[in-house]
């Protein structure tokens, strides 16, 4: 058994806890685990790109180019860069939308929203592009992304964990006054997959 | 029972389990964390020095004292804490101290990427490197007992990779502390000629005994698997190899200085092809080539950046050591080409207080003499309103010495230093200024914090580490006891301020300091409410995009305000020509 996971994002969408939380669900089904995190410079508005392997012996916790099982997108251009990471049909489960960096106001790079989303649904594996904004409003909670595709990834095959398990281990990192917030949040990103 | 623990976490439990008490650092990506979590543990004395040097020597103090010592910095504060390290190998220890170095390969967050196992060579003291978090925390022991064992601090080596990755680690009871009793003894300990000679000689037989020890120490093995290939590694670099070369006979490595001659010998001789693999400079490749052994390829891995699996797998292709790189990096897999992807550079935060300051040394087009900390980020566009950043603190020698080699310079040359790079090493360059009759303007970005690194107290903050109260220095009479007449505290926010300040102390025929004093915008909670447009007076002529605000956009030709974003700083209505952004209403409950 062995499952390697991206997660790519922006600082401050709560990809690192995702890591953790997934880290820790592999390691209650006391697989081998490894995580790798590169934080941009600034604390905010910077790339983030976690990495998380599960198995039974592992070695180093970079994923190689074209090995990642799954990858978990937090922002839709992140999503993009991060695509050479995924292996030949691997699935994609990632928010549709973008957050605009200032290089683009600048006129330096641009943000073409369309032929993003495009070209993610142009990747042989399953591919899930969701409005994250709205199932977070259903959830309760603005800051609830993270969660709901945590949600949305327990429902993929081949996943060594339980959806049950990884939810626990999801609440095993939540305050206890956010706990209904994001279990609520967990069977939205749940659902989406369903319609998706 | 095992824990998931990132190298740094690792190595903070390493140091409780083998009975530090004394913990020193300057905080410096990626080595941070590693005060951070020792700090959390009770029992244990762990300060944030102003700088690596004071850690070092607090370090060689609390080892002579008789506590066991670990010290942390980034890989370019070994830079900073060189000058002791070099003698305490003389002098050697009481109780055991561990230096870590973290270094940044590929420089995620750093100036440079030096790799510091040199200065293990160079100062003459054992290096350990480790591959993952469980060895991270087992070498900090095994590094503690050399280090009382052999009489010589010892050098923990990390990387970004091993400091940030997260791995299991086996979690045990912590030893009982042991305070060693302090002894004089001037021979060893009191470094001038007459008795540094005698100590340069015995360092050196403390290394032939190291030398001895390297080939029989439990990190340094063999694991034979196929012998038609054998790879030298070490640190990070191991993984790596495992991944890649999965049936390669390996000779992994975790102490490196000095390395174990006759085991690489006996290595050597039992494989039909020798390559090493390592990350950043042939530290032992050269080494093992001086022992006159032949390797099948030598310098095929690039020596700059990060190395990882694919870099590895493409470069052991490209020189014939395997002919495709099997799993790894899948040449035959085609992306179809991808849809431009906007660059993400770090930027200010949103109401970042450096923001008003590189904007009005923009609009007044000066020289601008830059320093280490979020501020440098004031040198990327669109403010790119910094010239030149080296080092710690090096911004007001730099803007003293453009000044003297051209007076017409001194007019247009500004330092600008935050208040933590100030305290670490930006005193002694403003004593400078004063003393040899300089000109210089200098800035201090006083936010109150260590904010590049992750907000950590300093000597201004009025907290310690541990968070408890502190005397809190008092920037601007230091600066006006080190001789500064003109000194001016300014809101950074005020643009019109700021600029008149910048002016007038250019001015002036002698040295002055400007404190921008504002707390760091992630620290102040009480955010104002953000800014509105007012879509009849905006042009869309972007001139509010030149602050470089990541809540301001412009879509239909007009600038849009994301009230999430904006802290209601107000910078950009001061920019505005137009009067179209306006000042948030306050909301009345």
């Amino acid at each position: 058994m062995k499952l390697d996971i991206v997660i790519s994002g922006v600082g401050g969408q709560g990809s690192v806890l995702a890591s953790r939380v997934l880290a820790s669900a592999g390691m209650g089904l006391g697989l081998d685990v490894r995580t790798s995190e590169v934080i941009g410079m600034a604390q905010r508005e910077g790339s983030v790109t976690s990495q998380v392997r599960l198995g039974e012996k592992l070695y180093g916790a970079t994923i190689p180019d074209h090995e990642a099982d799954i990858l978990l997108g937090f922002e839709l251009a992140e999503t993009v860069r991060a695509v050479p990471k995924l292996k030949p049909g691997g699935a994609i489960i990632a928010s549709a939308s973008a957050i605009v960096p200032v290089s683009v106001q600048l006129g330096i790079s641009s943000y073409d929203q369309k032929a993003m989303q495009q070209y993610l649904r142009e990747q042989p594996g399953r591919v899930v592009l969701l409005d994250l904004e709205e199932l977070a409003k259903k959830a309760g909670h603005p800051k609830t992304g993270n969660v709901i595709i945590l949600g949305a990834l327990s429902t993929l095959p081949g996943l060594p964990f339980e959806p049950e398990q990884l939810l626990q281990a999801v609440l095993s990192y939540i305050p206890e006054k956010l706990q209904n917030t994001n279990k609520r949040a967990f069977e939205v990103g749940r659902q989406s997959m369903e319609v998706a | 029972m095992k824990e998931l623990l990132s190298g740094n976490a690792a190595i903070a439990r390493g140091a409780i389990e083998s009975g530090v008490t004394v913990a020193a650092a300057y905080p410096g990506t990626p080595s941070t964390e590693i005060l951070e979590n020792l700090a959390l543990y009770p029992g244990v004395y762990a300060e944030w020095s102003p700088n690596e040097k004071v850690a070092v020597e607090v370090g060689i103090g609390a080892s002579l004292g008789g506590a066991r010592t670990l010290v942390a910095m980034k890989h370019v504060g070994v830079n900073v804490a060189a000058d002791p390290l070099m003698t305490f190998s003389y002098i050697g220890v009481n109780a055991g101290f561990v230096l870590v170095s973290a270094d940044d390969p590929g420089m995620h967050s750093s100036q440079n990427e030096q790799d510091n196992r040199h200065y293990a060579r160079f100062a003459k003291i054992p290096l350990l490197e480790p591959s993952d978090s469980q060895e991270a925390k087992d070498m900090v022991g095994l590094a503690l007992d050399l280090s009382e064992r052999f009489d010589t601090p010892v050098m923990l080596r990390t990387t970004t990779r091993v400091s940030h990755s997260q791995s299991l680690v086996e979690i045990q009871d912590p030893q009982p502390r042991k305070l060693k009793s302090y002894v004089k003894d001037i021979k060893k300990n009191l470094m001038l000629p007459t008795y540094a000679r005698p100590r340069r000689v015995a360092l050196e037989k403390s290394l032939a005994g190291l030398k001895e020890y390297s080939e029989s120490s439990p990190v340094n093995r063999i694991e034979w698997r196929d012998r038609s290939l054998g790879v030298i590694t070490s640190g990070i670099s191991y993984q790596y190899v495992r991944d890649v070369l999965p049936d390669a006979s390996v000779l992994k490595l975790g102490f490196t200085n000095p390395l174990p001659e006759q085991m690489i010998r006996s290595f050597a001789a039992g494989v039909q092809k020798l390559i090493v693999v390592e990350e950043l400079e042939p530290f032992i490749e050269e080494q093992v080539r001086a022992m006159g052994l032949a390797l099948a390829v030598k310098g095929f891995i690039p020596y700059t950046g990060e190395l990882d699996p694919g870099i590895l797998a493409a470069a052991l292709v490209k020189a014939g050591i395997i002919h495709s790189t099997g799993g790894i990096a899948k040449a035959g897999y085609d992306l179809a080409e991808s849809p431009a992807v906007p660059a993400r550079p770090p930027v200010l935060c949103p109401g970042c207080s450096h923001r008003g300051v590189f904007y009005a040394l923009r609009q007044l087009k000066l020289n601008v003499s830059g320093d280490i900390g979020c501020y440098t980020l004031g040198g990327l566009p669109p403010l790119e309103a910094m010239d030149s950043n080296i080092c710690m603190g090096a911004s007001i020698g730099v803007a003293h010495g453009i000044g003297k080699a051209n007076p017409a310079l001194d007019a247009r040359t500004v330092a600008v230093i935050g208040d933590s790079t100030f305290l670490h090493s930006g005193i002694t360059g403003l004593l400078d200024v004063v003393y040899n009759k300089g000109n210089a303007t200098v800035i201090i970005l006083d936010n109150r914090t260590t904010a590049m690194t992750g907000h950590q107290q300093h000597p201004g903050t009025g907290r310690t580490l541990a968070g408890d109260p502190a005397p809190a220095v008092d920037l601007e009479a230091l600066v006006r006891a080190l001789g500064v007449k003109r000194v001016r505290v300014i809101d950074p926010l005020n643009l019109a301020e700021t600029e008149a300040a910048i002016k007038e102390e250019l001015a002036a025929k002698e040295p002055s300091v400007i404190i921008a004093d504002k707390p760091c915008a992630l620290l102040t909670k009480a955010v104002q409410p953000a800014v509105r447009v007012d879509a009849q007076k905006c042009t869309g002529c972007r001139i509010c995009t030149r602050i470089g605000c990541p809540a301001i956009s412009i879509k239909d030709k007009l600038a849009q305000v994301d009230a999430a974003v904006c802290t209601g700083c107000n910078l950009c209505l001061q920019v505005c020509r137009e009067g179209a952004l306006v000042k948030g209403e306050e909301k009345h409950a």
